[in-house]
C-alpha cells in the first residue's frame, strides 16, 4: 500500500470488564497498522462498557439493539449510523450477535459496509451443539457431548460420559460437575442466563492452549498465533498468557481453517492431554479479548482483517516471537456523569 | 542427556520451554550445568568442570546429576 487509506471502521464488544469482550483489543491492535487513517466508531450494548470512555481508541459510540431485538431492528439502528458515520468496514465481535450480522452481510454491502465473516454453514458447524459431530467428519478430537433441554436427563448423559463432566451454556459459561447434584445446579444457573439448550461435555484434562487464527475464506490461513494461558481468572478468562513455539497447534488450526474454508477470525480452545492428544474443547467465531497479543507478537490479525474485509490480498504470515506475553490489568477510568447522561439519554457519545 | 533445541537459557539460569510456556529458575550448579549441555558437552566433561569448579565429591554429583535429570526430564525440557 502506498497511500494511507481513510477508513471508517465500526466495532463492537467494548466491555473491556473482567470477562472481557474483544473489541478494545481488536481497535487497539487496528490502530497500531500505520496504513491506515482511521475513526473509529464504537457499537454498543451497554451504557457502561469501558471502551465508550476511552476517546483516544474509539471516537464516537452508537448504542445498538441487543441481538434479541432481530435483524430489523439492527438494520435499522445500522442505517442510521451509516448516514451520519459512511461506515467502511463493520467488525462484530460477540457471538450472540454474530447471527444477525452474518444475516445482513449483503444488505450491509449494498451499503457500502464491508464485513469478513463466515457464512451461515461455517458459523453453525463450528456451534457447541453440533461440534462433536463436527470433529468425528474432519478427524479432529473433540470430546463426547450431549444436548440436554431438561435437567432429569442429566443423570442418563452422566452415566455415559462420567463425572467429572463440565456443564456449558450455548453461548458463554462452563461449569465442572463432579456429582449429579452439581451437574443439576450448573444447569439451572447456565439455564437461567443462556437459555437451553445446555451442553454437557466430557470432562479432558491437560494444559488449556488457545489458538487465535485468521481465514482468508477460501481455506488458507493468514494467521495463527498459539497462547498459553499463565494466570486465569475464577470466570475461566486468560489474565497473563505467552506465545508459543509448537507447530502441533499451527497444523491443527491451519487444519480446521482448510476444512470450513474459515473467513474471518476465530480462536481454537484446545486442551492438551498429558500424552499429547490435541481436543478443541471449542471454536469461537470471532476474535479472542488477547487479540492484541497478535499484533504484539507480529501477525496483526485484526488489521489483515480489514483488508481483507476490504478485498485486498493478504499474504500468510510466516514467523511471530514466541515468548511474547500479555498481562491484563484493571484501570479506574475517570469521566464525568454527562458523558454516562449523553450515551443513556441518546444512545449516542 | 540432551536438551530439546527450542529451549531458551539464560546466564542468570532462567530456562523458557517456547513448545509449553513453561518456565523454570536454575541455581547457579544448575545454571552452569544447562549451560554446558547446551554446548553439547559429554556427561564425563559435565561431571569434571562441576566438581572442579565447585569442589564436591564426584560420586555424589553423579548421583545429583541423576536427579537433575529426571528433573528436567518431567519438565519436557529434555529430548
Amino acid at each position: 500500500m502506498t497511500k494511507k487509506k481513510q477508513l471508517v471502521i465500526a466495532v463492537t464488544a467494548l466491555n473491556a470488564i473482567d470477562s472481557p469482550g474483544p473489541g478494545v483489543a481488536v481497535i487497539r491492535a487496528i490502530r497500531e497498522c500505520t496504513d491506515f487513517h482511521l475513526r473509529i466508531i464504537g457499537l454498543s450494548y451497554e451504557a457502561l462498557e469501558p471502551g465508550l470512555y476511552m476517546h483516544d481508541l474509539v471516537d464516537k459510540t452508537y448504542q445498538i439493539p441487543y441481538p434479541s431485538a432481530g435483524t430489523d431492528s439492527l438494520l435499522g439502528r445500522l442505517i442510521y449510523i451509516n448516514d451520519i458515520e459512511n461506515i467502511d468496514v463493520i467488525i462484530p465481535n460477540f457471538d450472540a450477535e454474530l447471527f444477525n450480522f452474518i444475516k445482513l452481510k449483503e444488505r450491509l454491502k449494498e451499503m457500502g459496509i464491508s464485513t469478513f465473516l463466515p457464512d451461515l454453514n461455517q458459523f453453525e458447524a463450528r456451534d457447541k451443539i453440533k461440534l462433536y459431530d463436527f470433529g468425528k467428519k474432519h478427524g479432529l478430537m473433540v470430546p463426547a457431548d450431549k444436548v440436554v433441554y431438561e435437567a432429569k436427563d442429566l443423570a442418563k448423559v452422566a452415566e455415559k460420559l462420567n463425572y467429572p463432566l463440565v456443564v456449558k451454556g450455548k453461548f458463554y459459561d462452563a461449569i465442572i460437575a463432579n456429582t449429579l447434584e452439581q451437574a443439576q445446579k450448573a444447569f439451572y444457573k447456565i439455564q437461567a442466563k443462556w437459555g437451553l439448550p445446555i451442553i454437557v461435555q466430557q470432562f479432558i484434562n491437560g494444559t488449556e492452549i488457545n489458538i487465535a487464527a485468521l481465514g482468508d475464506g477460501e481455506g488458507n490461513t493468514i494467521s495463527v498465533i498459539p497462547m498459553r494461558k499463565l494466570y486465569i481468572t475464577d470466570k475461566g478468562k486468560a489474565w497473563a498468557g505467552i506465545t508459543l513455539d509448537d507447530n502441533s497447534y499451527i497444523e491443527l488450526a491451519k487444519k480446521f481453517i482448510k476444512v470450513t474454508k474459515w473467513r474471518g477470525g476465530c480462536e481454537l480452545e484446545v486442551m492438551q492431554t498429558a500424552d499429547g492428544k490435541p481436543y478443541i474443547m471449542e471454536v469461537n467465531p470471532r476474535f479472542p479479548a488477547w487479540i492484541y497479543l497478535t499484533a504484539a507478537a507480529g501477525q496483526n490479525q485484526p488489521a489483515s482483517l480489514v483488508k481483507m474485509a476490504l478485498g485486498e490480498k493478504v499474504k500468510p504470515f510466516k514467523d511471530y516471537e514466541v515468548g511474547k506475553i500479555f498481562i491484563r490489568y484493571a484501570w479506574d477510568l475517570i469521566t464525568n456523569v454527562s458523558e454516562f447522561q449523553k450515551i443513556s439519554g441518546t444512545g449516542e457519545l | 542427556m540432551k536438551l530439546k533445541k527450542n529451549i531458551a537459557t539464560s546466564e542468570e539460569g532462567f530456562i523458557f520451554n517456547p513448545g509449553t510456556g513453561d518456565s523454570f529458575s536454575a541455581n547457579p550448579i544448575g545454571t552452569d550445568i544447562i549451560s554446558l549441555l547446551k554446548d553439547n558437552k559429554p556427561l564425563e566433561t559435565i561431571v569434571e568442570i562441576i566438581c572442579d569448579k565447585y569442589d564436591v565429591d564426584q560420586s555424589q554429583f553423579i548421583k545429583d546429576l541423576d536427579d537433575f535429570e529426571s528433573q528436567l526430564k518431567d519438565y519436557g525440557i529434555l529430548e
